[in-house]
């Protein structure tokens, strides 16, 4: 068994990830592409990076790519899925989960550390926190201001799909908190076919090596272990 | 730009015949400034290059340092720096971009996998227009192209000075791992092997850009020179990245060498005449973006993204499949050859036959006249201490840079323990289980008041910085930038920092193992100040650093630098308020100065730590306060908290005794006063004072961030 972390052209967090996955003691490997997944794929990681450059749009050409059929034919399957950074405006252009990340609101790239705080604490990918916990984590992109319209905003409401929002140290959601204009202040959603697959700007491996610092993203990435 | 007289007339020699017009072009950039050094190699002789860590000293693409295992598996640190000024004044987005895609390839072609940038950048007055718009196209290209391919930018500098204002720097240093199996360095192996070109196709772009960065800017550079600038393409760096690592997993190359400056003619030569061999060239074989380039434009293109390989005639195949796999091209061009003449022909005919060691190394050096630089006069401007600590710690200059590395991804590849923004960056170097402290800079003040003192208070501070979060120097590389050489008193203040900074790294005991050259940064607006960047990098155990903000529990120390009297040439203060003043005195034995320094930052005792210097010691205390900590300290005199003296450094401690007995002979210890639980930073100067909340201190701080 093992969690395929699927390098695209340009992917650029691949290698983080399998390291953070496997601090954890969950194997993990890298996938190129084209290679297609393993047999044995148990878990899937879209790591962050600039695919294709992040021409045309960010995650719009990778979301096109021939491994995206094998990664949907597993999610529906029930394979966990997690799109982080690029991987989650893959995740979104592939329509494994709802909404798009665009532009941020100061149109530059922004690389620094934000609280979240967990919304539902009652997927794989948050059951290590309760509701309410704020943790740290960095965010990293240009391009991770999450829009959708209103009405499936209320059904992601509605069905708790909102894994983590963006807030204050004291788990206060705020404008000033939300640093790229997210509507609802959101950081990560829950996918079509079910909590197994999510999507997050956050980083949760680069907040996992206790020898870096904050190790607050190490739940995100438990959701992968084996029950 | 064309060849000279004089130098036609020895090619001419050479060859027995006139150059063919391929020749004349590959001669022009092969023997311009740029890439042959004429006017500073002859002073390069002063720099220290070897010490016990040096794997490969300078002269190659990049150079290589051990960090020493007890298990004789040395990690080695590959470290290389690179100018990009010209082509950031024409078009500060792509010529920053594609500073940074040079620098990283020099570190591909030393088989290392590239693991940190640092920048340093250095523009006109803030207030004014242009240097802010240079400024925020320099920032964006850099952050585009590094964030792009994956590769921290942990450490920089960003400097503002009137002499920028024609000419901006962009100084760009990358850092890469890599062990005793897979080195690769620039030296060709073996008559009969392949040479390969990998990477994106060849164009007409960057035509000449060696010979462009070796004249002053022309008022129209900004139009007439575009063409010389190239456009960089992150997205094919990376897949480069990525097919170069799988080359060297392989062990399928044989020597490296990027194309940079004079392109494929430039990279192809450099690399046949290191291992004293020639080559063979088919230029038509070039994998092509464009159709009827002759072969002048093939062998000059500076297209960026490439790489040449020689490679066992076996390997070919397997090569090209790589690089298929990572959608890149290769062309097979040509062989290694035992005759050491460079041979290049297209569509059958030669183009160029000319011998290899003569077209790297035939350029004649020159000798040019220099004046020694003068020291300036104390003449001190009325100081009110209010008006200075605003003036100084509000100034871009010391500003916070959080606006610039907020828009690097520094945290990629998941090793940086101590970010941007503090003395120095710390990554985790797993393998190794070290500490690799970085830091990266020079200030302008420093050098256009005083270049000898200047150029070795610039090694100083680099150094302080690192020792600051304990660790110790282990190597550096530098960017010598100057003026015009062939006007005397600019050549006189280059000659000065290459002769200060050499010093102090000897005295360092750090060896600078690669650098560049960029002169004639001159303009209508005249030359720039003589800059000296450095990037340097230390080593410490363990990953953990003492942090730069105050905790509030502990005594203030001042550590370190001389007892001489304060002064103020080259400060912030002076740079602001005007006047003049002698270089500060700098201590006479910093190699044990700095090792105490990283000894005490990892005291038990030590709560936080960082080094004074780009505004003195205002601006030191006033980056350590915060809302929750701030500080109550006296000092003799307002000079003393804008002297800029490097070498000394901030320690806030619960132990003062163990301090001061560590420094006991080394160097002075001087008690500042607490550090507070209020955010308030209070500060008597003599007969002045001054209070200021965190608040205050954070407004003036984000200059920058607030105008942009």
């Amino acid at each position: 068994m093992t969690v395929a972390v699927v390098q695209f052209g340009g992917s650029n967090c691949d290698r983080d990830t399998v390291q953070a996955l496997e601090s954890l003691g969950i194997e993990a490997e890298r996938v190129w592409h084209e290679d297609g997944l393993p047999a044995d794929v148990e878990g899937i990681v879209l790591p962050g990076g600039f695919s294709y450059g992040d021409y045309l749009r960010a995650g719009a050409m990778a979301a096109h790519s021939p491994i995206m059929d094998e990664v949907r034919d597993a999610a529906v399957a029930g394979t966990p899925v997690l799109g982080i950074c690029n991987g989650a405006q893959i995740g979104c252009e592939a329509s494994l989960t709802p909404g798009a990340f665009t532009t941020n609101e100061s149109a530059r790239f922004q690389c620094e550390h934000v609280h979240v705080r967990v919304e539902n604490a009652d997927t794989p990918w948050t059951r290590q926190y309760e509701e309410g916990d704020v943790i740290e984590l960095p965010i990293a992109h240009g391009e991770g201001r999450f829009e959708i319209d209103d009405d499936r905003l209320e059904t992601l409401e509605d069905e708790g799909r909102v894994l983590f929002r963006y807030c204050e140290a004291d788990g206060t959601v705020t404008p000033e908190a939300n640093p790229n204009g997210s509507k609802h202040s959101i950081a990560g959603v829950t996918g079509e076919e079910g909590d197994h697959v999510a999507v997050l700007m956050p980083h949760p491996e680069r907040a996992t090596l206790a020898d870096i610092g904050v190790t607050d993203g190490q739940g995100v990435l438990e959701g992968f272990r084996a029950d | 730009m064309s060849l000279s007289d004089p130098d036609r007339e020895l090619v001419t020699d050479h060859l027995g015949r006139e150059p063919t017009q391929a020749e004349q072009a590959l001669f022009e950039n092969l023997w311009s400034e740029h890439c042959a050094y004429r006017s500073s190699r002859p002073l390069l002789g002063a720099f220290e290059t070897d010490g016990e860590n040096v794997i490969v000293p300078p002269g190659d693409d990049a150079g290589v340092v051990a960090i020493p295992s007890e298990d004789g598996e040395d990690t080695y640190i590959a470290m290389g720096i690179e100018s990009h000024n010209h082509p950031s004044y024409v078009d500060p987005f792509d010529g920053a971009a594609t500073g940074v895609g040079g620098i990283v390839r020099d570190i591909l072609s030393m088989g290392a996998y590239p693991i940190a940038l640092t920048d340093s950048l250095y523009f006109g007055d803030f207030e004014r227009e242009y240097p802010r718009y240079l400024f925020e196209g320099v920032v964006e290209g850099i952050s585009h192209y590094g964030n792009s391919i994956g590769v921290p930018t942990v450490a920089g500098s960003v400097a503002f000075h009137d002499g920028y204002e024609g000419n901006p720097l962009v100084n760009v240093a990358c850092v890469g791992l890599t062990d005793s199996d897979r080195l690769v360095t620039a030296e060709a192996q073996e008559p009969g092997n392949k040479l390969v070109l990998v990477g994106r196709e060849t164009g007409r772009d960057g035509m000449g850009g060696a010979s462009f960065a070796s004249e002053d800017l022309a008022e129209d550079a900004e139009t007439e020179d575009r063409p010389a600038v190239q456009v960089g393409d992150p997205y094919s760096e990376k897949l480069l990245i990525e097919c170069n690592e799988q080359l060297i997993d392989e062990d399928l190359i044989e020597s490296a060498r990027d194309l940079g400056a004079a392109g494929l003619g430039g990279a192809s030569s450099e690399l046949v005449a290191k291992g004293g061999l020639g080559a063979a060239i088919e230029l038509e074989r070039v994998h092509q973006r464009e159709p009827g380039m002759n072969g002048t434009e093939i062998l000059l293109s500076e297209s960026q993204e490439r790489m040449v390989y020689e490679v066992r005639p076996d390997d070919v195949d397997r090569v090209s499949e790589i690089a298929e796999r990572y959608d890149l091209q290769a062309s097979l061009i040509g062989e290694t050859t035992e005759d050491g003449i460079y041979h290049c022909t297209f569509e059958g005919e030669t183009v160029v036959e000319a011998d290899a060691e003569f077209l790297g190394e035939g350029a004649p050096m020159n000798d040019l006249d220099h004046v020694e630089p003068a020291q300036p006069e104390r003449d001190l401007p009325e100081l009110d201490l209010e008006t200075a600590f605003e003036t100084v710690v509000g100034s871009p200059n010391t500003a916070s840079k959080r606006w610039v590395y907020r828009q690097y991804d520094h945290e990629v590849q998941v090793r940086t323990a101590t970010p941007p923004g503090d003395d120095a960056a710390v990554l985790s170097i797993r393998k190794a289980e070290q500490g690799l402290a970085i830091s990266a800079g020079a200030d302008p003040n420093w050098t256009a008041a005083a270049p000898y003192e200047g150029a070795r208070a610039v090694g100083l501070e680099n150094a302080t910085n690192i020792a600051a979060k304990g660790a110790t120097p282990l190597a550096a590389v530098d960017c010598l930038n100057g003026g015009n050489p062939e006007k005397s008193d600019v050549y006189g203040g280059f000659k000065a920092i290459v002769d200060g900074l050499a010093d102090i790294c000897s005295t360092l005991e750090t060896p600078v193992v690669g650098g560049n050259v960029s002169l004639y940064n001159d303009s209508v607006e005249g030359p720039i100040p003589p800059t000296p960047t450095l990037t340097m990098v230390g080593t410490k155990d363990g990953y953990d650093a003492p942090p730069m903000a105050l905790s509030g529990d502990g005594t203030l120390l001042l550590v370190g630098g001389t007892d001489d009297e304060p002064a103020l040439g080259g400060s912030e203060l002076l740079a602001q308020l005007g006047g003049s003043d002698r270089f500060p005195e700098l201590p006479a034995d910093p190699a044990e100065l700095i090792e105490t320094i990283a000894k005490v930052a990892d005291f038990e005792s030590t709560l936080a730590t960082h080094d004074v210097s780009h505004g003195g010691l205002a601006v030191t205390l006033a980056e350590m306060v915060s809302d929750d900590a701030g500080v109550d300290v006296t000092v003799e005199s307002p000079i003393a908290l804008f002297d800029e003296q490097p070498g000394r450094v901030v320690v806030e401690t619960t132990d003062p005794e163990a301090v001061r007995e560590a420094f006991d002979g080394v160097a002075p210890v001087q008690e500042l006063g607490e550090a507070t639980s209020d955010g308030t930073l209070s500060i008597a100067a003599g007969e002045a004072s001054l209070a200021a909340d965190a608040a205050d201190v954070a407004e003036l701080r984000g200059v920058i961030e607030e105008e942009l």
